[in-house]
């Protein structure tokens, strides 16, 4: 039962990885799709496991990633 | 959307980008650590409430666009003399708090006398020192910070410690001058790692709160540069908490204390 959720600025993600594998609840995966800079962004994959600790907005280096609980 | 305890799920907003950071897209490389360390500059600043008092240096690297990212007074120093001119800001305006943000090849190669000068005369400013072995922006040449081995454009068969001698720990060597008033080394490239960072910087701006003059602060944040090493971000981390912070050990080199001065 998830107890937070994330939103990920689809455009300014720039497919670093560094989200996907602090995420305790391995909730974040990259995405297939390009987004306008022409990375493939990351993406929200597991919303029903996130715990809204976030770990992954803290991580993120270009501050895409918006957290509530 | 309720809970079972009835509260309204998803209402409280835990994390957003910083006030202090404008809302735009950072230039940096993906994986980048210049971003996280912008980040936890500008929480900083918001936690303490400082952002209408506080008075940036940009460097001449890749951070030279700082300008553009924070909600700050914020200039541009010649490459090296950051340190020079905060010290003349922070002299004519006492009230201010003063940053100064540099890389290893404008701190330690060419603006080594004007850091050395500004930590022997105690002058009341932070100095957040990123430390990433290479120079980012010109194309990955060697610094004076690059570690022994390592390949770069100008040290193609690695660095050589009997041509181009040994990389500089430059916060044990602040720390052992007297004007300096705290030296940490911490790196951002875990969560731990980022919270003792955020830690770390705090402390750098509060020595300047305390209304005495307490010295310079220096906080060495170990950093990555995927691009220039050739290495993907994920790596790139793995090679500071490795190789990196074997040679440039994590810790708190000096804290003076109120006491001190009384």
């Amino acid at each position: 039962m998830a107890t937070g959720r994330i939103e990920i600025d689809f455009e300014r993600c720039k497919a670093c990885e560094l989200c996907v594998p602090v995420c305790p609840r391995k909730c974040m995966e990259m995405g297939k799709t390009i987004n306008r800079q022409g990375y493939m962004a990351a993406v929200f994959a597991r919303p029903e496991d996130c715990v809204g600790c976030a770990i992954c907005a803290e991580t993120c280096p270009d501050a895409c990633i918006r957290v509530w609980r | 959307m309720k809970n079972a305890a009835g509260k309204d799920m998803f209402s409280k907003l835990v994390y957003e980008r910083p006030k202090t950071l404008l809302d735009r897209r950072l230039h940096y490389c993906p994986g980048c650590h210049h971003g996280t360390i912008h980040k936890i500059i500008a929480e900083t600043i918001d936690e303490l409430g400082q952002r209408e008092n506080t008075v940036g240096i940009a460097p001449v690297g890749c951070a030279v666009l700082l300008y553009d990212y924070m909600d700050l007074d914020i200039l541009e120093a010649p490459h090296g003399r950051a340190p020079a001119l905060a010290t003349g800001i922070r002299r004519a305006l006492p009230d201010r708090v003063v940053f100064t943000y540099q890389g290893d090849g404008d701190l330690a190669s060419i603006g080594m006398s004007e850091i050395i000068h500004a930590a022997n005369r105690g002058e009341n400013i932070t100095v957040v020192f990123v430390n990433n072995t290479t120079y980012g922006m010109t194309g990955g040449q060697m610094a004076p910070t690059t570690m022994l081995g390592q390949k770069t454009t100008t040290s193609p068969y690695g660095r050589d410690f009997r041509t181009e001698g040994y990389p500089i720990r430059m916060a044990e060597l602040l720390a052992g001058l007297e004007g300096v008033a705290y030296s940490a080394r911490v790196t951002v490239s875990s969560p731990a790692h980022i919270r003792k960072a955020k830690e770390a910087v705090r402390k750098g701006f509060e020595m300047q709160l305390k209304g005495m003059r307490m010295g310079l602060s220096i906080i060495e944040i170990l950093s990555t540069c995927p691009t220039n090493w050739g290495m993907k971000p994920l790596d790139a981390q793995k090679r500071v908490l490795g190789e990196m912070a074997d040679y440039f050990p994590l810790g708190v080199f000096k804290e003076k204390k109120q006491a001190d001065f009384e």
